[in-house]
C-alpha cells in the first residue's frame, strides 16, 4: 500500500488508523530518512492507544516505553546502535512479546538480532510531502 | 564521610568518590580510561553500554587513585532513574550490595538532579537556591526551577528532540563530523551572508516547551534543497545555530520574568556553545553559570555530590531493595 501524506498532522493521523485494529505482540519497523517523519508517525499511533503525555525522540534514550490501557509500548531508535550486541543490554528480546507494541526505528542497524517485523512502513521524502508504503507481514 | 556515587544510567559507566566537604577524591569515566592492569594487559574491546564488565574495573581503578580502601567508604550513592532498565540495574545491584556488604547507607540518586546539583561543586560560583537551570544536551533540553534538594519544578522541556540530538543530526546530513555542536559552530563562522531566516520554534507559545523536531528538518530540507556548495553549507549552518540559540535565549527569558529569579545555570554539552554563551551573557541583571564542562556530560562526579547531599541532610531511605525507576519524573 502507498499513501502520500501532506502535513504532520496527517502523518499523526496516519499513525493513529495503523494501530486501530492491529493484534499483539505487533514488531513495527520505521524506515526513513532523518526528518521524515518516523517519530510523529509513531506520536499518532500511541495517542491512539490512550497515551495522553509527550512523546519524545527516542535517539538518546533508546527506547521510550509507554503504560498504556490494555497493553505496553515501547518505541526503541537503533540510529546511536554501533553493534547489535547492544540489544541485549537495551533487553529488546524481552520487550517485544506478549501482548506489547514495538515500533522500533533504523531497525537495519540492528541486524540479526532486532525482532522480525509484523509490519514494515517505509518513508520517504515526496515533492508534496512523504510518501509512506506499508507492507504487513501478518496477513 | 566518604561518598562513592555510581553512574550507569545510558551510555556512561562512572564512577567517583567525594568527601564530606563535596571535595572530589577521585573520578572515572570508562570512555575516558585505560584498564590495562585489571584485565592484565589486554583491553578488551567493550561494546556501549556494556556496564556489566565495566563497572568492577573501574571502582577498583577509582579507589586506588583516591588512595582509598573499601572499608573506608561511608556511603554508596547509584543513579536509579531515569534511564534503560538494564543499565540502571547493573549500578543499583553493585551498589547496593556493596553497600549490604560493608554495613554502610545506600542512597539512590535522580540522574536529573544530579545534573542540577553539580554546578554547586564549585563553590566559589556562588550557586543558591532557588535558580533556574537550562539543561541542553544530546539527551535533554528543559529548563528547571530549583527550588532546594528533592523539590525542583520542570517549566519546560522539550517535545521531539533534544537540541543537541538536532545539532547532531543536522551535522551529520551535511557531512560533518561528531559531536555536531563542534563541527556547526565552526562551519558557522565562516558564513559571510550570516544568513539568519529559519524559524524560531514554539517562540510565541505561552508554555516553556521546546521543539527543535521540526527546525531539524527544516535545515534538512534547506540543504537538499541547496545546491551544496560549501558556501551555503556555511550559511544553513549558521542559520541553524541562530534559531537554536535565539529560541533557547527566548525561553529563558520568558522563564526569569515569569518566576522572578536572577540566576541562570547554563550545563548540558550545548551550553559549550561559544554563540550560545555570548547571547546569554547579555541577559541584563542576572547572573548566568557555566559550569565546568567535564561535569555537563554524564558522570560519576554528579551522582557521589548528590548522594553526599542527601546523607549530610540524613533525607535518604536506607533500604536493600535493589530498585531502579526507568521514567522517574523529577517532581515526585
Amino acid at each position: 500500500m502507498k499513501q502520500i501524506i501532506r502535513s504532520a498532522d496527517k502523518m499523526e493521523a496516519m499513525g493513529a488508523t495503523l494501530v486501530e485494529n492491529l493484534s499483539t505482540p505487533a514488531v513495527i519497523y520505521l524506515h526513513g530518512d532523518l526528518g521524515a517523519g518516523k517519530t510523529t508517525l509513531v506520536r499518532g499511533a500511541l495517542r491512539q492507544l490512550g497515551h495522553k503525555g509527550l512523546v519524545k525522540s527516542p535517539t538518546f534514550t533508546l527506547v521510550e516505553t509507554y503504560s498504556l490501557d490494555s497493553l505496553e509500548a515501547y518505541h526503541f531508535d537503533l540510529y546511536r546502535i554501533s553493534d547489535p550486541e547492544e540489544l541485549d543490554y537495551i533487553g529488546i528480546r524481552e520487550f517485544c512479546s506478549g501482548s506489547n507494541i514495538c515500533f522500533i526505528e533504523w531497525p537495519d542497524l540492528g541486524k540479526p538480532l532486532v525482532p522480525k517485523a509484523t509490519m514494515e512502513i517505509s518513508i520517504e521524502y515526496a515533492p508534496e510531502g512523504r510518501q509512506l508504503s506499508i507492507v504487513n507481514h501478518s496477513l | 564521610m566518604k561518598v562513592l556515587g555510581i553512574e550507569s544510567s545510558c551510555d556512561e559507566t562512572g564512577v567517583a568518590i567525594i568527601d564530606e566537604k563535596g571535595k572530589l577524591l577521585a573520578e572515572r569515566l570508562y570512555s575516558q580510561i585505560e584498564l590495562h592492569a585489571q584485565y592484565g594487559g589486554v583491553v578488551p574491546e567493550l561494546a556501549s553500554r556494556d556496564h556489566i564488565r565495566k563497572i568492577t574495573p573501574l571502582i577498583k581503578e577509582t579507589l586506588k587513585a583516591a588512595d582509598l580502601t573499601l572499608n573506608q567508604l561511608d556511603a554508596i550513592a547509584y543513579t536509579a532513574g531515569p534511564g534503560l532498565v538494564g543499565a540502571l540495574f547493573v549500578g543499583a545491584s553493585v551498589g547496593q550490595s556493596m553497600a549490604w556488604s560493608l554495613g554502610i547507607p545506600s542512597i539512590p540518586v535522580h540522574h536529573m538532579e544530579a545534573h542540577l546539583l553539580v554546578p554547586f561543586i564549585d563553590q566559589a560560583s556562588g550557586l543558591q537556591f532557588p535558580f533556574l537551570c537550562l539543561l541542553v544536551s544530546g539527551g535533554h533540553t528543559m529548563l528547571v526551577q530549583a527550588n532546594g534538594l528533592g523539590d525542583h519544578q520542570v517549566l519546560g522541556q522539550s517535545r521531539d528532540d533534544a537540541v543537541g540530538e538536532a545539532f547532531d543530526k543536522v551535522a551529520k546530513q551535511l557531512g560533518l563530523g561528531y559531536p555536531g555542536g563542534p563541527a556547526i559552530e565552526k562551519l558557522a563562522k565562516q558564513s559571510i551572508s550570516k544568513r539568519d531566516d529559519f524559524p524560531r520554534p514554539m517562540i510565541d507559545h505561552p508554555s516553556l516547551d521546546f521543539s527543535f523536531s521540526g527546525l531539524k528538518t527544516h535545515t534538512l530540507l534547506e540543504y537538499k534543497k541547496a545546491k551544496q556548495l560549501s558556501e551555503e553549507k556555511a550559511d544553513i549552518a549558521h542559520a541553524f545555530q541562530q534559531a537554536v540559540t535565539d529560541t533557547l535565549y527566548a525561553k529563558c527569558q520568558q522563564a526569569i520574568e515569569q518566576t522572578g529569579l536572577d540566576t541562570l545555570v547554563v550545563a548540558g554539552g550545548v551550553s559549550a556553545n561559544r554563540g550560545l554563551r555570548e547571547k546569554f551573557n547579555q541577559l541584563d541583571d542576572v547572573n548566568v553559570i557555566f559550569p565546568s564542562m567535564k561535569f555537563c556530560t554524564d558522570n560519576g562526579v554528579m551522582i557521589a555530590y548528590t548522594g553526599l547531599q542527601y546523607a549530610l541532610a540524613e533525607k535518604f531511605v536506607g533500604t536493600n531493595e535493589i530498585k531502579v525507576y526507568p521514567r522517574w519524573s523529577l517532581q515526585q
